[in-house]
């Protein structure tokens, strides 16, 4: 769910009866769990959902290390900055597992980049909040990072090879990540009664938009069943909303803060909790480019790519250089 | 400009262990791609060496001449040892 509103260009799933002998081969290879390498024959629809979706979950990933990158000269000690650092740099890991995934589908990772930097390409709409306290960096490993993992560690079962091999690494990394953000705010709750404050603001602030990661209600896409029958996505975005609010809530509870949900229960017959109402007209205006920080992540982003260019100008140049040099000295 | 050129990462995870394939990575030269490597696939201790390949480099068999290329290995089931009873009477064997 670092990928939202994935488009499959399906307009309606089709039967095995339905497809072409490949297509159909494909689609058995698929239910019968055999993973698709790149060299394997896949529906060109098939292949281009896949690079927008995994190239959108690194996006994300590069992305999400701006809001978290913004407290690192700010970490309250020295234990704390290196730990945020570590963090950070892992998020640059998982882009890069990500982006060489897409690009084993055929795509170039500077064609990938110009995507996102062109506006073509999306990132996860939660990036587009800002980090306005310290307590916003124990939230984000909480609750962006639990969110992330919740939707993650399904995508490891997903069909394509490069794209579930990724997911397996990532998910072994993740979980420092929530843990971190768990600790920082379990030691502002049990700080001062300012401190406490700080830990319920951020949690005012990051809850509806953590929930609004999974995507709009199933009942409104056709993607998810055209993705889910190619088995790249495994859970519906309801069914991953409500494992996550089922499993927070308890946290949240030791912790002694509150969700901002007056509607919130725990619903005995369901067995599980009950929240209320999703702002979806947020969701929606956010990835459009209209959230708090849209412009400004974007702007970040371009900035580093084309103030980089020299680098990786000079970098292959001087390979080139010494190669040329190796080769008549040879 | 023209891209990085792409590298295969192997990394051998404990002595005694092959190398195991584990990803890719773009860098300018060997020893950028190493540098990189170390950085990309072992913050977390995975490894005691790194090889980098570059994917050019690599020469891989077609899916599909998956069928021709591996049948001949289907029907040598008698390379099995089960293919062979063996009494039971007959121990160490």
């Amino acid at each position: 769910m670092y990928a939202q509103m994935v488009d499959t260009g399906a307009k309606k799933l089709r039967a095995l009866e339905d497809m072409g002998p490949e297509e159909r081969a494909f689609q058995e290879r698929v239910d019968a769990d055999v993973k698709i390498e790149p060299k394997d024959w896949m529906p060109e629809a098939y292949r281009k959902t896949l690079i927008r979706q995994i190239s959108q979950h690194a996006h994300s990933e590069i992305v999400g290390m701006l809001p978290e990158g913004n407290w690192i000269t700010r970490a309250p000690s020295l234990k704390r900055k290196a730990i945020l650092m570590a963090k950070v740099q892992d998020e640059a890991g998982h882009g890069l597992y990500l982006y060489a995934a897409a690009e084993t589908l055929g795509v170039s990772r500077d064609q990938l980049i110009a995507d996102l930097h062109a506006g073509k390409a999306k990132y996860s709409s939660i990036f587009n909040y800002p980090t306005l306290t310290w307590a916003d960096i124990g939230a984000i490993g909480w609750l962006v990072d639990g969110a992330a993992i919740m939707n993650q560690i399904p995508l490891c079962r997903c069909s394509f090879g490069p794209y579930s091999r990724a997911m397996i690494r990532v998910c072994k990394e993740e979980s420092f990540h929530q843990r971190q953000g768990f600790d920082i705010m379990m030691t502002l709750c049990r700080g001062s009664a300012e401190q406490k404050a700080m830990a319920q603001d951020a949690l005012n602030r990051w809850w509806w938009p953590s929930l609004m990661m999974f995507g709009p209600p199933d009942a409104d896409s056709v993607h998810s069943a055209q993705s889910a029958q190619w088995k790249i996505k495994i859970l519906s975005n309801d069914e991953l909303r409500q494992r996550f609010v089922d499993q927070t809530v308890p946290q949240a509870d030791y912790l002694g803060i509150t969700m901002p949900d007056p509607e919130l229960e725990w619903n005995a017959e369901r067995g599980h909790y009950d929240f209320g109402p999703i702002d979806w007209d947020e969701l929606y205006n956010v990835v459009k480019g209209n959230g708090p920080c849209n412009r400004d992540r974007l702007r970040t982003r371009v900035r580093a790519w084309e103030e980089g260019a020299w680098v990786r100008e000079a970098a292959l140049a001087y390979a080139e250089k010494r190669a040329a040099r190796a080769q008549k000295a040879a | 400009m023209s891209e990085w050129p792409l590298w295969e990462i192997f990394i051998r995870s404990q002595h005694g262990l092959a190398h195991k394939h584990v990803g890719s990575l773009h860098a300018p030269d060997a020893e950028m791609a190493i540098k990189n490597a170390r950085d990309v696939y072992t913050r977390r201790n995975e490894g005691v060496s790194i090889w980098a390949v570059k994917s050019a480099d690599v020469t891989a068999t077609a899916p599909g001449e998956k069928g021709p290329l591996f049948e001949p290995a289907n029907s040598k089931i008698y390379r099995h040892p089960t293919f062979f009873p063996m009494p039971d009477e007959v121990k160490h064997i």
